[in-house]
């Protein structure tokens, strides 16, 4: 299963809204990471509205990745994780630190062009 | 009483298996959402220890009725090369995975209850519950 990833103009933009296995969640680090090199993208959103459940797996995955688009020189925001996800999260002690986060997509945009414009 | 739900646990697809599973008993017994995501990431996790450290193992859905309440009972156990310090494994932030496989102080917040029985060599298991409120 792969996730598809969009274009528009200099964002990627993800929605992640399949459950999520751990091979599936590996090919989109991958896939996202060739899609910045491919199409020069400045900045990614990755949505969570659709998930209902983040395992340490998952977090870590997510968390990394972030890094990994940092180190390509793209800027990336977590959006759209839902009450259930961010309360489970801390109970199993995952914080996912120094990653940008907005409450949904529009909101993502604004502060990914408040990070590339600052 | 319903009959408990077995999960063989042998690749990663199990463990999304074992929690699809987890999450529709948890929506039967009409735990509220955040619950159900409580249960669904311990199961999960428990899942996720079982694949990495014992390859193989299983996890054990069952329905907990007391004086008219009803919980989730998950129990998780495989004959992998068990724990020798349990303790240790206890405290927060301990992992021998490298960050992989939430540590189990974490599943034990999620929950209500936690008990732990391991011998090394022989195996683990693991069972944890939670009361419908």
């Amino acid at each position: 299963m792969r996730i598809p990833i969009l274009k528009l103009k200099d964002y990627l933009l993800v929605s992640i809204q399949v459950e999520l296995d751990d091979q599936t969640v590996l090919t989109f680090q991958e896939d996202l990471l060739n899609k910045i090199k491919d199409s020069g993208a400045k900045g990614v959103v990755i949505d969570l509205t659709s998930v209902d459940m983040i395992d340490s797996f998952i977090a870590k995955v997510l968390g990394d990745v972030i890094v990994m688009t940092s180190l390509m020189g793209t800027k990336a925001v977590l959006t759209g994780i839902q009450p259930a996800v961010a309360i489970t999260l801390i109970e199993l002690g995952i914080t996912l630190e120094n990653v940008h986060t907005a409450l949904d997509l529009e909101q993502g945009i604004t502060i990914l062009s408040q990070l590339l414009e600052g | 009483m319903t009959e408990p739900i077995v999960i063989n646990i042998n690749n990663e697809f199990d463990i999304v298996l074992a929690r699809q599973k987890g999450r529709e008993v948890s929506k039967e017994l009409l735990f509220g959402g955040v619950d159900q995501a409580r249960i669904t990431t311990a199961i999960s996790e428990l899942a996720r220890n079982i694949y990495l450290y014992a390859g193989s193992g299983q996890i054990t859905i069952s329905i907990l009725e007391d004086n008219g309440r009803r919980g989730i009972q998950i129990s998780a156990s495989d004959n992998g090369p068990g724990i020798s310090d349990i303790r240790m494994v206890l405290q927060d932030g301990f992992s021998t995975s490298g960050g992989l496989g939430a540590g189990l102080p974490g599943v034990k917040r999620l929950m209500d209850t936690f008990d732990i029985d391991s011998v090394p060599g022989a195996g683990t298991t693991i069972t944890i519950s939670k009361w419908a409120r």
